[in-house]
Formats: structure tokens, sequence, C-alpha cells
């Protein structure tokens, strides 16, 4: 039925004309040219819900109010988006919808930007004209990784898409009482993965990670209590988190960020890039011996996504096998830190605090769990999102843009290109790729850009030649994408020799603990940024970083603390989540 | 154009499920989609409260609806049918149906939902197994219905007459189901030109005290005053008598908000939330006019599907015409 020649013609928006295609709707005219059209419950990365009922305009010749996110364009349409009727019913619609929505504004991560308040103001809305019909509904918490304060969800049903099309298909609705509620699953066969796709989407913020807001001010001042607290930051970060101050999608404030940490008041902080590059030695040497062995488990899967590993060991498990080993940068860096650097200062590794700033809420879990300890010693102690970051830096009056850039420690602090393209879907593999091609050929890559497995495509597929023999590599982000290779292998078993799974959109540049709002467009700035710092390194391959080589050199000839601090182990998980709820 | 099409249009029979759209445009539509299934649906979902006429032609004429999807298979190409009944009905006739249906590719199926199952698109999400929620229009299910195949959805009624049109036999009539406070309730087939009024005397069922009617179905359909009883029986053709004396107008009213939000889907912000603060001012009786008309009118204006928008009908006639707000 798709027509191959979109018929292209004029509609009138307000008065003036615009050009329109065949199978558009109005809004995605009206915003094509920038003009604004109030609604909550649209966002581009799910399909189009047509629940808040605020998006109205009027038709010329057709009686009542269209909807514009779902009313197609036809010729000589003559649109407005204002008028007497229009404001009455957005406004009663949003009174409506503040009915539902309990203003904690304090406790939010719309606090600075929040759309429901504009509208309010703007269609001059009596916010609580009606009681609070949700004011007894429950916080569900997702283990260690995020919240759902139903007491401000507005039954938009983005949450609900977004999460089916992360693949978890966690969040449904459910009647409850009188009314359907998105609702955490009971079903055992249904769990969160903690991507967080749910909190970056959820137009009103009734999903947090847990401790956003309330706790962030907690690991800090444990510096008080004789601990040495050192702080590492994630690849995506330094790409992401100018946002949250105002600057333009993909600016790289890698040295301002380092300077807002010091200006905390923290003496060491730590790339996790340079965790990454440690991954990908580990990474390249398992990918080369599962090669050469005959009775390996191929293909071999990423595993530094906690999503994404969860995800398999939930719905999967019969692929644990596949899962690399090696950990994942935040918790190799973690580890290091308490035993490479610990060793070297001569601090008690029992009196470091490592907090990680990370673009996502499942490195929350993941720093939980009880595979990645080093005997006693837990590598990470806390984990901060890009946003709860930004929202500490705000809570201290550091404006990121106004921060001195502070160069990085020139050893444990950077990383090489590899290391920082981690951050972007695609990232891990390339850096993998670069190594292990070195390793298997002695010599480098021809070009070291991998553009077969960049990009925000949800699958990506290639074949690389090493030797004359083709590596068939699969790169997925998004879990259900991810489900789609593991369901072709079902099928095909030697259909990949090498996998990288993500379960946020565009790889930890989407993770859910980054800042909103979030779409295809910001994701590749975002990632074009990380993309952009590798091509002006100087060292674009791990094994070539002097804090690498004198680490293998040096610490890691134990290769029992080689083991220890690189190496980890999955096991098939039960449900975790639901029913768990607070008041 | 088929025969049949063709003496659908000359018969003029519109759609009897209570919108009433032309039968033979519809035919016409799903026969002109090029796919390779077509999907035919006799519905019989039946939600609208004293409303029992799909249930009368099953009981006492099945093999008229059998017949009538019959000739919608051989009309439509690359089709199969189902019949799309209420729970209750699905238990009662499922047998009966099935021993006519024979070798016809008929499948009989049961409604999970309630109300707004019968609702055009929300037949096409329950026989696909979706969730129960209305979809966006357009597309049309006769566009891309049941799992995107070009689908024509007709009412239980809508078939029998195709089939006495088929046969010759059609003389303008329609069903109607009469109850409430009246001697003679039950189902009737009358002319479809008939008035309200003439409906009533010829079933013996016009009132001798104070009443009003609610018509076109027990919950969506309109208030009308004895003066006002010249029309015809539109909707369903449900004719509801109510004795003014006897009847309060905020029990009936609470009868039916409670119908609308048990049986909504709670999707979009004006049906979900407003038909609740309605409900919250009928219990509470105190009616605040300015809000009732606020909701009333994004409901009209601002639902998402049929449902929302059908829930205005009652209450602003009922408040105009007897609680004279």
């Amino acid at each position: 039925m798709m027509a191959k020649n979109k018929k292209t013609f004029f509609i009138k928006i307000n008065g003036k004309d615009y050009r329109a295609k065949e199978g558009q709707t109005i809004l995605d005219v009206a915003l094509k040219n920038k003009i604004f059209i109030t609604r909550l419950c649209y966002h581009p990365d799910t399909v189009v819900q047509g629940s808040c009922r605020l998006c109205l305009v009027e038709i010329k010749g057709k009686k009542g109010l269209f909807t514009s996110c779902n009313t197609q364009v036809e010729p000589h349409m003559d649109i407005l988006t204002d008028s007497e009727a229009i404001s009455r019913a957005k406004k009663t619609n949003l009174e409506l919808i503040f009915t539902e929505h309990c203003e904690e504004c304090g406790d939010c991560i719309y606090q600075y930007s929040c759309t429901i308040k504009d509208f309010a103001k703007k269609y001059n809305v009596k916010i609580n004209k009606f009681p609070d019909r949700k004011k007894n509904h429950p916080v569900h918490e997702f283990g260690p990784a995020l919240l759902f304060d139903s007491k401000k969800c507005i039954d938009c049903g983005i949450c609900v898409d977004i999460c089916k099309k992360v693949g978890a298909c966690f969040l449904e609705f459910e009647k409850v009482g009188d009314f359907y509620e998105v609702m955490p699953s009971s079903k055992p066969d249904k769990d969160c993965i903690y991507c967080g796709q749910c909190i970056t989407h959820c137009p009103v913020g009734a999903f947090e990670g847990v401790g956003e807001f309330e706790a962030i001010e907690n690991p800090l001042q444990q510096k008080d209590q004789g601990k040495t607290v050192v702080f590492q930051f994630a690849p995506s970060i330094r790409s992401t988190i100018g946002e949250e101050f105002g600057m333009p999608y993909g600016s790289v404030v890698t040295g301002r960020l380092i300077g807002a940490i010091k200006q905390l008041g923290i003496e060491h902080v730590f790339d996790v890039s340079v965790g990454a590059d440690v991954t990908t030695i580990e990474e390249a040497n398992e990918l080369v011996e599962r090669l050469n062995d005959d009775q390996a488990v191929l293909p071999m899967f990423t595993s530094c996504c906690p999503g994404w590993v969860k995800y398999l060991e939930f719905y999967y498990p019969e692929f644990i096998p596949h899962l690399t080993t090696v950990r994942s940068p935040q918790i190799i860096m973690g580890g290091l830190i308490k035993t490479y650097w610990a060793e070297e200062k001569g601090i008690d590794p029992k009196d470091i605090i490592v907090i990680s700033i990370m673009p996502c809420v499942a490195k929350k879990y993941e720093i939980e769990r009880p595979e990645v300890m080093i005997g006693d010693i837990k590598p990470v102690d806390h984990v901060l999102t890009t946003r709860e970051f930004a929202q500490l830096l705000k809570k201290h009056k550091i404006d990121l843009k106004e921060v001195k850039a502070v160069n990085p420690d020139p050893f444990l602090s950077t990383p090489t290109g590899a290391g920082v393209i981690y951050g972007a879907s695609g990232g891990v593999m390339e850096s993998a790729l670069r190594t292990a091609y070195n390793k298997i050929t002695g010599k480098k890559l021809p070009r070291l850009d991998l553009e077969q497995v960049r990009g925000i495509n949800g699958l990506k597929k290639a074949e690389i030649e090493i030797n004359g023999k083709k590596l068939k590599v699969g790169v997925a982000n998004g879990a259900a994408n991810a489900k789609k290779i593991l369901e072709e292998l079902k099928e095909n078993p030697s259909a990949y020799d090498y996998v990288e799974m993500m379960a946020c959109f565009g790889g930890c540049i989407g993770g859910g603990g980054q800042p909103v709002p979030v779409n295809d467009e910001i994701r590749k700035k975002r990632a074009q940024a990380l993309y952009n710092v590798d091509n002006r390194q100087n060292v674009r391959m791990a094994e070539d970083s002097p804090f690498v080589k004198s680490l293998y050199n040096d610490f890691f000839k134990n290769h029992d603390i080689l083991h220890k601090v690189c190496h980890t182990s999955f096991s098939k998980k039960d449900k975790e989540v639901y029913p768990k709820t607070s008041n | 154009m088929s025969d049949i099409i063709a003496k659908l249009e000359k018969a003029k029979l519109l759609g009897r499920g209570g919108a009433a759209f032309p039968t033979h445009l519809k035919w016409q539509m799903v026969k002109d989609q090029k796919a390779e299934t077509k999907y035919i649906v006799a519905n019989g979902s039946e939600g609208e409260p004293a409303t029992a006429k799909d249930a009368y032609i099953v009981e006492h004429y099945p093999e008229l609806l059998i017949e009538g999807l019959s000739i919608a298979l051989t009309t439509i190409d690359h089709s199969s049918a189902f019949i799309f009944l209420r729970r209750d009905y699905f238990k009662k006739y499922k047998t009966k149906l099935e021993k006519l249906i024979a070798d016809l590719p008929i499948k009989v199926v049961a409604e999970k939902g309630g109300y707004l199952s019968g609702e055009e698109t929300m037949v096409c999400q329950e026989i696909e197994n979706g969730l129960l929620r209305p979809r966006h229009k357009p597309p049309f299910p006769g566009q891309a219905g049941i799992f995107g195949y070009p689908t024509l959805i007709n009412n239980i009624e809508t078939f029998y007459y195709v089939a006495q049109i088929a046969q010759g036999k059609y003389n303008n009539e329609k069903m109607y189901t009469i109850s409430g406070d009246t001697k003679n309730p039950g189902v009737y087939e009358l002319p479809t030109e008939l008035s309200i009024k003439e409906i009533l005397k010829q079933t013996n069922n016009y009132p001798t005290t104070d009443f009003f009617v609610q018509v076109g179905g027990g919950a969506s359909g309109e208030i009308l005053l004895a003066e006002e009883l010249d029309k015809n029986a539109e909707g369903s053709g449900a004719i509801i008598v109510y004795d003014k004396k006897k009847t309060d107008p905020y029990i009936l009213m609470d009868s039916w908000i409670k119908f609308f939000m048990a049986q909504n889907c709670d999707k979009c912000t004006p049906c979900r939330e407003g038909t609740y603060r309605l409900a919250q001012m009928i219990k509470d009786k105190t009616i605040d006019k300015a809000i009732f008309d606020d909701l009333l009118f994004v409901l009209e204006n601002t639902s998402f599907c049929a449902l929302g928008k059908m829930v205005v009908t009652p209450f602003r006639s009922l408040a105009d015409k007897i609680l004279k707000l």
C-alpha cells in the first residue's frame, strides 16, 4: 500500500503556506516548520499515542477539533493552531491531566524544563481545579536502578511503548480498581532490564533513578569521614553533560568536567575510557582465543552493558556462554583504582570511595552484582547518572559552562580514542576489532574507522576481512534488536562471530541516565562528538596506551590479579522486580 | 458493481450497529481493495444497555444471519468470516450457529472486552489478540482491519437484512428493543420510517402517565420528551421508557456514568478523567454548570474514539430537558 512517489502539496497553517507530503501528519509539518503545538504524549522514538489530546487544531470546513499528531495532511488543508475552542479544550484537558500529576516539582528530572508547567501558564490552567486523583498511588521500585512514581503518571502510554520497543515489555497497562494503570508486569516471564528508557521518555518525570535528587549528596559526604573519595566518568559523559548546562548537543567537555569535579573538592578524577582500553585488550584476547579454538563457543557477545546482560540472563539464559567474561570498563576501572592505584598510593582500598558518573541506571545495578567483587572489595561504591551529577553541580552552584578546563592526569586519566568511542553503539566492537586485527595479523587495520558498525541504526551487520578470513560481526542497540540476532542465531548458529549488544538506543550516549530530551538527532550528535575525539587522538588503539603497556608489563604479570580485576561470570536470573512498592 | 451491492444501494440499507453508515459503500470499499486475504465480521457485541435485537435475530433467524454472511463471502474475494459475539451470546449460541455454518469459512468467536469491543477497530484488536484499545482511524477497517487486511464489519442485524434483500423479501424494516417503565417490553420488527410515538403506540407501549424516553441505547441514547417523539428511533433502535415520577435523574445519570467508566479503555484524557469527574459531580449531586459544560465539550471534541463522544448525548439532553441546568 506504500505509494512509491509520495505526492507533495501545500497546506495552510495559520494562514501561511507550507509544503507537505502525503502521509505526513499535521504535527510533522508543523514541527518541520518550527510551529509550536502543545503536546505531551508525542515522542519521535515511539508510535503515535494520541492519548493526551492536547495537540488540537481546527481544520477549515471540518466540524470539531482534531489532534495534529494523528491527523494526516490533505491537499489544501487550511489549519488553525489557535482559537477559542482550541484554548478551551486544551485548558480543560490540562486541568484533567493535573488531577493525575501531583506537583512534586523539586524532585523531578524536568524541574528546570517542565513542559506541563509551561502549558499551565500559557493556558491559564488552574492546576488544582480538581482534587488529586492519584495522591495515594504507590511508588514502584525496580531493583537498585530506578523508580516509578505512579502518583505523577499521566497515562500517556509512552513508557509502555518504549519498554516494548526496547524489548523488555515489562511495563504494561493493567486494570487496577476503576482504571487501567501503567504497571510493572507481574507475569513470571517478564522483568525489568534496568535500561531506564522509560525515564528519558516519560514527558512528566514519573520515572527516575534510585537516589536521583534526594541521595546525590551522600557519597560526597564520605570525604568528611576520612575516606579518599575519587570520581570516574564514563566515555559518553563528555559529550552529553554539557546539555544540562545549556550547551549545544555534542559539546565535548572532558576538561571542564574534570575541572568541575575538582571544584567539588575531589583531588583524583579518573576516566573510565582508560578502563575501556583494558576491556578492549582483554576482549580482543578472548575473541582471538575463541576464534582459534574449535571447541569454543561462538559468536562471542559483548558484556559491558548491564541492561543487555540482564536481558540475556533473564530472557535467553541459554546464550550465557556466549558472553565475554571481561568486565565492563566501569568495574575494571574501579577495580584498578582499588588495587593498582591504592597500592601505588599506599591507601587501604577500604578507605577509598569510588563514585562513577554513568550514562545509565543499570550501572547502579551492576555495582551490586556479587560477581564483580574482588575478594571483599567492591570496585565501585556509588553510581551517579549524568543527570544526577549535573544536579549535584547545580546544587554546588557550579556552572559547567563557566568552569575552566583542567588537563587530565596523563597516566590514569588519559584514554586512547578507542576507549572514548565505547559510548556509542558499535564503539566496543570497533575498539576490540582494531586490537584483534593487530593481534592476528601483526598489522594495523588499513583504515581504523569502521564506518560499517557506526551510526544509530538499531541493527548493523558487517564482514571484516582478517588474514583472508571473513569475520562476521553484528551490532545491536535496543534489546529488541539484540533479540533479532539471538533468534537468527537459533536458526543459524554460525551467522556471526562477534556481536556487540547494548540495551539502549544508540548505545550509552542514549542511556537511561542521560539528559532529556533525547531523539535520533540528539543521539547522532552525541555519538559524532565521541568519534571526533577519537579522530583527533594520536593514540587510537588500546594496546598503544602507555598506561595499558605498563599495566601489562608489571601489575598484570600476576595472572591471578589480572583475572580478579578483569573477569567476571554470569548466571541465569529469576524475576527480580515485582511486586515491590512503597509509598 | 456486483448485483448484491446494487441491491443494497437500492434498498438504502444503513448499518444497524448504530452509526447508520450506508452498507453498500462499506461492501464496495472492501470489495475494491486488492489483497490476498480479506475478513468479514458479523458484529454481535451488542454492548449497549437495553438493546437485545442481535440476540433476538440469532435466537429466531440464525439461518438468515448465515445466509447474509455467505452472500458477503461470495461477494468479497479471498475472504473468511467471523461471528463476533458477546460472551453470554457465545455460550448460548455457539453450537447452534456452528451447526448451521457447516463447511462455510465462518468462525464463531467470543468477545473478551465489553462495550467498547463493539467498536470496529476494537473488533480487529480483539480478533488479533491485541491490546484492548481502539485504533486511530483512518485507516478504516475496510482499508486495513484485522492483521492489516481489508475487513468488512457489519452488525448482525445488517447481515440479516442483507439476506432478506437478496431474497427480495426486504420490507424496509428494522429491529426495535423496547424496555423500561412499560407494559409490553421486547424486540419488535417494524418499518424504518415509523416515528417513536407510532412505535410505542403500535406495540401498545405508549405510557399513560408523565414520561420521557431514551432512544438509541440505554447508556448513549438521547433523552426525548413526550412532545419530541415524531422522529425515527435512531442508533441501535433501543427505546427506553422512563416514568417521570418514579425516575431520579441522578440515579439514572449515576448508572450511565458508572457504565461508561467501567467500559471505557482509559486511553485518552477526556474519557478517562472527564468521565471520572462527571461521576464525582453526580455522586455529590452538585453539578457546576461551567465545569459540566467544559467536560462535555472536551469529551465531544477531543475524545480518541466514539465512546467518549457518545457520553455527551445522554448527559446533555438530560441536563437540558429534565434537570434544566
